[in-house]
């Protein structure tokens, strides 16, 4: 097995000092390793799960690989709504991967996951491809939502994803889905991925009170290095664990996003190039990562590069594919207005042009 | 230059209406250099500007209207000019902030509450309804709640069906609210400066994609006493064959309808509604009683729209006068797909106001003259 994963992973052409290096393939052991997170939870109402996460080289690898994935597709899907292949509204989220990764190896895809509108990374952590990704963000009809959704509506129920949302920010809400889900035991995760920003307004502007971490009140909550995707994995595995014997419980990741808001939002009017270029510096995941992998011996910088030119490749590839594919045809307009139309009629602007009868 | 002249006559005096006819073909807006031109984000900056310099009990409420200038830079300028007091950045909290806003109203302030886009609205509707729209009725007289509710509305470009809703048929449907819709720069000023001056509760239906248009403004439009009526519809185009009413950036496309109908033989009275509610009965209806023929036509989904009412107000003071069955443009019956060919089949299109204006005219024409 290891010998077949040495002949798979390695390029065809190797200089002498690293084909004598590369006797050690590119871990896939499922031996136990333990590292520390970055820094310890703080807990609310709650003792905090231990700082010594157990994790594997494999999957290590496969944070490094998912997590990077990811980057990229957002750093296309950039260029994408800038040559204007990609319309509209694009929320991207990069710096953010730590968060998504983490949760999905501490849950599983019985467990469902609803998100707001930064959602295309959640996706692909929930098992959706590349291509139907791109394909949506064009709009075609090879998309997750068939063209219909757009960026901020992406969903995959056969994964218990549940989109996918462009509403949001009512704190009343909050405050209602707390209550509720604590009267009744609900076994619900609460996640904040605290970014820092609304839109253009810092935090420090629009909450009286920083720590969401504590904002459940009577339900508890953990405050996460969400930069740390060994923390994350940590904290959604010991609040899967805590829902569901005891019901809500708040986790607050603390991350950031590269990009504005969105692609509208330059992203630099109300932070500073600093601010944003040390976070990048300090706590990138993805650095974080590499890392580990070095300090453990996991795999070398040539083949952690090649897996990054092999992930590049395959995102330009889907993006092509993507690109190849056609529209959505015009009967689509009329489609899944209703699960169960009666046979009423539906109209297009002109209704003695354009009208179908919905099933 | 002859549309220089018409500006400064109006369509109320006879001469004014003489220069309507000698209105050349071509799209309203060639002009002499004379005539000063202002986008619609320029008209309601301005509009906000001076009507908070003139009564300092008016403020500005809303997401990134402040420090960033404006989510589409609408109040650029206006936190440097007027301090955190009076421009005010909210959380993103739609029922906190608007229900801040009304209870300031009550007060005797005269708040106006943005909303990022119109769907935001939703999170505080029962803020807008119950804790304004109602007031002043439910305390006989006590309560008047002069707040304005404004932002985009309507469809943008691609933002899909949860960013796309056209909220003029729901605001209007409601007594004790007054909505407006504005279309040209000069509409945006003086119906926001209508808006703010007026005692009772605003819905200010805007729209993103005519934020950066530019229409010529005459002096008097300009002048900070300027002010539009409520509940008055403008002729935009005068026409004797068929009246095609709109409001918002319909009205530009009703615009291009007629140029083409024109070509065609049809000459189109177009109604910038300006005022959903009130909503300018007379205005249509004397217009219906010359033309006898009507094409209403609306971004927002069809059904209880704003065309229905329009053709129940004919029907009911003007129905001998119709000729012909009245027709109905709006958005397609179905949430806003994403995919931009799906999109650009929900939204309507020139020709569909000119096939429609076309159905209504040639309804009369006996069948055998058609074989």
């Amino acid at each position: 097995m290891a010998a077949a994963a040495l002949l798979r992973r390695l390029p065809a052409a190797r200089a002498p000092a690293t084909a004598f290096m590369a006797a050690r393939p590119i871990s896939d052991s499922t031996a136990t390793l333990t590292i520390e997170t970055s820094i310890p939870f703080t807990a609310h109402l709650v003792d905090p799960p231990s700082r010594d996460v157990t994790t594997t080289p494999a999957e290590l690898m496969t944070f490094f690989r998912d997590m990077s994935l990811m980057r990229r597709m957002e750093i296309a899907a950039d260029s994408l709504y800038k040559a204007k292949l990609i319309r509209g509204f694009c929320h991207l989220y990069d710096g953010q991967e730590a968060v998504a990764v983490g949760m999905e190896a501490a849950i599983t895809r019985s467990d469902s996951i609803i998100t707001a509108y930064r959602d295309h990374c959640t996706y692909l952590a929930r098992g959706g491809d590349l291509v139907s990704a791109f394909a949506e963000l064009m709009g075609r009809e090879g998309g997750c939502s068939r063209g219909k959704g757009g960026s901020m509506h992406f969903y995959k129920k056969d994964a218990n994803f549940y989109g996918g949302h462009g509403i949001v920010g009512a704190q009343g809400q909050l405050f209602e889905a707390l209550n509720i889900s604590a009267l009744w035991k609900l076994p619900a995760i609460l996640v904040c991925e605290n970014n820092h920003y609304g839109m253009g307004t810092a935090e420090w502007r629009a909450a009286k009170s920083p720590a969401y971490y504590k904002r459940g009140d009577y339900v508890p909550g953990l405050k996460v290095d969400g930069m740390d995707v060994l923390a994350v994995k940590q904290a959604c595995k010991f609040a899967k664990d805590h829902a569901v014997a005891n019901g809500p419980i708040v986790l607050e990741m603390d991350t950031y996003r590269y990009h504005g808001h969105s692609m509208s939002d330059p992203g630099s009017t109300y932070r500073t190039r600093d601010e944003i270029s040390g976070v990048r510096q300090e706590r990138d995941p993805i650095e974080r990562v590499r890392k580990l992998i070095y300090a453990h011996d996991l795999a070398t910088a040539a083949e952690l590069k090649d897996m990054e030119k092999e992930i590049r490749k395959d995102v330009d590839a889907a993006i092509a594919k993507a690109k190849e594919i056609s529209m959505p045809d015009t009967s689509e307009l009329f489609t899944n207005v209703y699960k169960k139309g009666y046979g009423v009629e539906s109209f297009g602007p002109d209704r003695k042009e354009m009208r179908a009868t919905l099933p | 230059m002859l549309g220089v002249a018409r500006r400064r006559l109006g369509s109320g005096t006879v001469l004014g209406q003489l220069m309507q006819t000698l209105r050349p073909a071509a799209a309203p807006r060639t002009y002499s250099a004379a005539a000063k031109e202002i986008t619609v984000r320029e008209a309601l900056n301005s509009a906000l500007d001076e009507e908070m310099s003139a009564d300092p009990s008016v403020f500005l409420m809303g997401e990134e209207v402040g420090e960033y200038q404006g989510a589409y830079k609408i109040s650029k300028g206006l936190l440097d000019k007027y301090g955190p007091d009076r421009v005010l950045d909210t959380p993103i909290t739609e029922a906190g902030f608007t229900g801040i806003g009304v209870g300031a109203a009550y007060h005797g302030l005269r708040p106006i509450v943005e909303f990022m886009t119109f769907n935001f609205s939703m999170q505080a509707i029962d803020h807008i309804i119950n804790s304004a729209a109602k007031s002043n009725y439910m305390s006989a007289g006590q309560i008047s709640v002069p707040i304005v509710f404004r932002g985009p509305n309507g469809a943008a470009a691609g933002v899909g069906a949860q960013h796309s809703q056209c909220y003029a048929a729901w605001y209007a449907h409601v007594p004790g609210l007054k909505v407006l819709t504005p279309y040209s720069a000069e509409d945006a000023r003086g119906l926001l400066k209508a808006a703010i001056r007026d005692p009772d509760p605003v819905v200010f239906l805007e729209n993103e994609l005519l934020y950066g248009e530019s229409f010529p403004v005459s002096a008097e439009a300009l002048d900070s006493s300027f002010c539009l009526p409520i509940g008055k519809a403008k002729i935009e185009r005068q026409g004797k064959d068929v009246t095609i009413t709109a409001f918002s950036k319909m009205v530009g496309y009703a615009l291009q309808a007629a140029d083409i109908l024109a070509k065609e033989g049809i000459s189109a009275e177009v109604i910038n509604l300006r005022s959903i509610r009130p909503l300018d009965r007379a205005a249509i209806n004397a217009s219906v009683r010359k033309t006898n023929r009507l094409v209403t036509v609306e971004e927002g989904f069809p059904q209880h729209g704003v065309g229905a009412e329009i053709c129940m107000a004919v029907v009911e003071d003007s129905f001998e006068y119709l000729d012909a069955p009245v027709e109905r443009i709006a958005g397609a019956d179905v949430p806003m797909p994403y995919a931009a060919n799906l999109e650009r089949m929900a939204v309507p299109q020139v020709e569909d106001i000119v096939r429609a204006a076309k159905r209504a005219c040639y309804r009369a024409v006996p069948m055998a003259a058609t074989a």
